[in-house]
């Protein structure tokens, strides 16, 4: 590998070696920090930037554009094919046009529910300056009680919110909210129970069977047992709120799938911590807590972040099932509607979500690599 | 370095949430001075200057729907804003299945639902869940049909009695079905047909249609050794087991079932499709049978009084609504055929709700009656109908035990509200919304004892144990 290339713009630079000079370009470092960031395609471009090699990065630009392109067109000729053969007389595969205009159609009917949401608004002013009038009038009539009915009717007008149809959007964004809370639950937990399990080998022999025991177990079978928890639980916000129970019952069969790779991690991570470490802070006579927070944690971080990564993978995953099932306004109840709607348009709108959840997937995925990055010294790819 | 992940997210749930609860809605309860009472009609101005205004205790509310068009009333109460008009904000959200809907309503994430009717009176007398549920609305008469697959069709046909031009008369009755069910019994491998719910119209039609014709369609319990049998199988010439209504169509394509009977579109769905043929609709089986309900939970109903009455005022206008014109029919069923109702083609919505019904392909017949939202003072909880429900649950072995005529009657004033529903139309009466020929003011709460069945049995509800001996297929 080359060293750097600083000779690049401005032109009249003659040698960039100077100390004098306050920022220069550095591609390799630049290129490093992208790959750190998950955005390792870009790294290349970054490169031919500060001209490092510029055949082999064109060359490593056109491979990574192109393959990938070629595949994607290999996967759409393939769906193309499939739309006209894979049909029975009550469904079928829709064509990528057909999904493309289905698109079309959510975007449509999200924009009708935006101008719908206005109208409403709209007619709750007129409605409120009409009863305004009928209260005046039944107050010039000396009619106290019906005047107060009536304002009191007014306060509740004024207090209202929209309530119309969720929205696709909308949908996501209760999806990301639910994984959030789950994984948050699913932290909590594992976390501080995986330190107990890799301080403590008492402890982990007490609880391996009861992780072997749960890792497995399908999202599907957690359901009825976390609904009722939550009914138990949690009391029924308002129908505007957004945090209702059911965006728990989805999160809590989140947490209860998704903490065991966090849990494993963390106490293999703090198991294998280096005994000369644990020594400098016997050494030191750190209290348990400062030696949980400044050795162990820091030390095992890697592997818990590692846990952290495959458990938000494994959340998602588990995440529309768990909307389906406890009709959580999120994308699974998304999916699941459409499935009952029977319309032609109805599975191709259920492709549209499937390439939705998968994105999100990925970028949930990119951001907990990120992190993991962030805290582990060796380089790591993929 | 220092990333503290469990941290940045705890910081971004505590802002959202003290967003959401800055928006928090009023439900204050106030005590209501006036109580129900119908406010003066003033003689002049439009019709909401003389308008109630109920003290309200909940004002955003949620109902939930199965994806049937027999949603209609509370889907177009809150499309042409009668919910609004009483002040209320409704969300409509569509669920996954009977028993989860009706879960959510027990537990209060909802606050009433389109129910079967039998769902109310199940919960009540301890069939399934056990919950205390409540209804001042019946949704619709009717409404339903039997859908047969082709091969079985092709068989039936020939048996069928047909008008000179070749066309099936109808009702068409399950006795050409009745050698196909025998052979199959007889090679061991039971015809598995589908209903909707254990608890639903479906399940009783499907079985009174059956049993008219002979065919034993299955016992929930058997006196004898006093057996319990959660499916329904016991004794059974074919099995009739539960499948929800929208999956009904790819279940019979698939094959796991050979006939469903299911609520509209999903008859259509079939000829439409070609995957099966609708022999018979619920029409043919008792006419004008009681079909959907809106239910809540007493305990919502103990809470929420004047709310009750304010949401049937908003339905009895949409039922109103629905049946005011074919105009307005073709309307809801524009407004039903949206992704988030039912979902379902206009054409296959529309077939059904403007009053015609499809059988064999190409076999359209009119149907005036087939969904009935309003007339014939459909919308009103009558007793009677609650009762022919508890005679099926007692023939089929879901009440274990033979009970007294009383208790029906008991039972029915227990869940069937027609008092809420009695004051909610004079409210509109009073508002100019409705007039008085559109209910059934001092009726007793029963029909009329009526032998319009497919086995041309008198059902008087006053009479229910008469009404359960004559049955030659059944429990007594």
């Amino acid at each position: 590998m080359s060293t750097t290339t600083a000779d690049t713009h401005p032109p009249a630079t003659p040698n960039a070696i100077t100390p004098a000079k306050k920022w220069s370009y550095n591609p390799n470092k630049v290129a490093h920090t992208l790959e750190k960031l998950g955005l390792g395609y870009f790294s290349p471009f970054a490169r031919l930037a500060g001209r490092d090699e510029p055949a082999k990065q064109i060359r490593t630009i056109a491979q990574n554009t192109f393959l990938p392109l070629l595949a994607f067109a290999i996967f759409l000729f393939g769906w193309q094919l499939c739309s006209g053969t894979v049909a029975t007389d009550s469904q079928k595969i829709p064509s990528p046009g057909e999904t493309w205009d289905a698109w079309n159609g959510m975007l449509a009917f999200s924009a009708a529910e935006k101008a719908k949401e206005a109208a409403y608004y709209q007619s709750l002013e007129e409605r409120v300056a009409r009863f305004s009038a009928m209260a005046s009038e039944a107050r010039a009539a000396g009619n106290t009680g019906r005047a107060e009915t009536i304002e009191r009717r007014i306060a509740k007008e004024e207090a209202k919110v929209y309530q119309g149809t969720t929205t696709f959007f909308d949908q996501i964004g209760i999806s990301i909210l639910t994984i959030s809370v789950g994984f948050l639950i699913a932290t909590l937990i594992a976390v501080p129970l995986g330190i107990l399990c890799g301080l403590s080998p008492l402890v982990n022999t007490a609880l391996n069977p009861l992780i072997q025991l749960f890792k497995p177990v399908s999202p599907l079978a957690w359901f009825p047992i976390v609904f009722v928890f939550t009914t138990w639980g949690i009391d029924q916000p308002p129908a505007s709120s957004i945090w209702q129970r059911a965006l728990f019952t989805s999160a809590g069969v989140v947490t209860l799938c998704s903490l065991w790779p966090t849990l494993v991690n963390t106490a293999v991570g703090v198991a294998s911590i280096d005994k000369d470490h644990l020594n400098v802070a016997k050494a030191l006579k750190l209290g348990w807590l400062k030696r949980i927070w400044k050795i162990i944690l820091p030390a095992s971080l890697p592997l818990i972040f590692t846990g952290l990564r495959v458990s938000i993978g494994v959340g998602w995953m588990v995440l529309v099932a768990a909307d389906m099932m406890a009709q959580n306004q999120g994308l699974g109840k998304f999916v699941w509607d459409m499935y009952q709607n029977g319309d032609t348009a109805s599975t191709a709108q259920i492709i549209i979500a499937v390439f939705f959840i998968g994105g999100i997937g990925f970028l949930l995925d990119r951001i907990m690599l990120v992190f993991q990055r962030l805290v582990t010294f060796e380089e790591q790819t993929i | 370095m220092k990333l503290n992940l469990p941290l940045f997210f705890l910081g971004g749930l505590c802002i959202l949430f003290s967003i959401s609860c800055g928006k928090t809605e009023s439900s204050v309860a106030t005590p209501s001075p006036e109580g129900g009472l119908p406010a003066p009609k003033t003689a002049t101005g439009p019709p909401d200057t003389a308008m109630e205004f109920l003290d309200i205790e909940k004002d955003t509310l949620k109902f939930g729907f199965i994806k049937l068009t027999d949603c209609a009333p509370i889907v177009i109460a809150k499309e042409k804003g009668y919910f609004d008009d009483e002040g209320l904000s409704v969300a409509v959200e569509a669920q996954g299945n009977w028993k989860e809907l009706l879960n959510r309503v027990i537990n209060g994430d909802l606050d009433g639902a389109h129910m079967l009717a039998g769902q109310p009176i199940g919960a009540t007398v301890g069939f399934g869940s056990q919950a205390d549920i409540v209804t001042a609305y019946s949704l619709d008469y009717n409404g339903n049909g039997i859908t047969v697959s082709n091969e079985i069709w092709a068989q039936m046909k020939p048996a069928v009695p047909k008008n000179p031009d070749g066309s099936p008369i109808h009702p068409i009755k399950a006795d050409a079905l009745k050698p196909i069910v025998d052979s199959a019994k007889a090679a061991g491998n039971k015809l598995k047909m589908g209903m909707v719910f254990p608890v639903s119209t479906h399940n009783y039609e499907i079985r009174y249609w059956l049993a008219a014709s002979g065919i034993n369609p299955g016992f929930y319990f058997d006196p004898a050794t006093k057996q319990v049998d959660v499916p329904g199988f016991l004794n059974g010439d074919v099995e009739l087991s539960v499948t929800p209504p929208p999956q009904m169509p790819q279940t019979l394509e698939a094959g796991t079932i050979c006939a469903y009977c299911v609520g509209e579109p999903w008859n259509q769905q079939a000829v439409f499709k070609k995957i099966g043929v609708p022999v018979t609709t619920n029409y043919d089986i008792w006419k004008n049978n009681p079909e959907k309900v809106f239910g809540v939970s007493q305990e919502w109903t103990d809470k929420h009084p004047n709310t009750w009455i304010a949401v049937t005022k908003a339905l009895i206008r949409a039922g109103k609504w629905l049946d005011a014109s074919l105009e307005n029919r073709k309307e809801a069923a524009k407004i039903l055929s949206q992704p988030n109702y039912v979902g379902a083609p206009y054409e296959v919505i529309a077939n059904s709700m403007t009053g015609t019904f499809e059988f064999e392909a190409g076999d359209k017949r009119p149907m005036p009656d087939f969904n009935v939202f309003f007339r014939y003072h459909a919308s009103y909880p009558f007793y009677s109908d609650c009762i022919w429900f508890l005679t099926q649950m007692v023939r089929w072995g879901q009440i274990p035990e033979q009970k007294p005529d009383a208790w029906f009657g008991e039972m029915a004033q227990k869940i069937y509200r027609p008092e809420v529903y009695e004051k909610a139309a004079r409210m509109l009466i009073a508002e100019g919304h409705a007039s008085e020929a559109d209910f059934p003011f001092g009726t007793d709460g029963y029909r009329p004892a009526t032998s319009e069945f497919i086995d041309g049995k008198l059902y008087d509800a006053k009479k229910p144990n008469a009404y359960i001996q004559s049955f030659s297929i059944g429990l007594k």
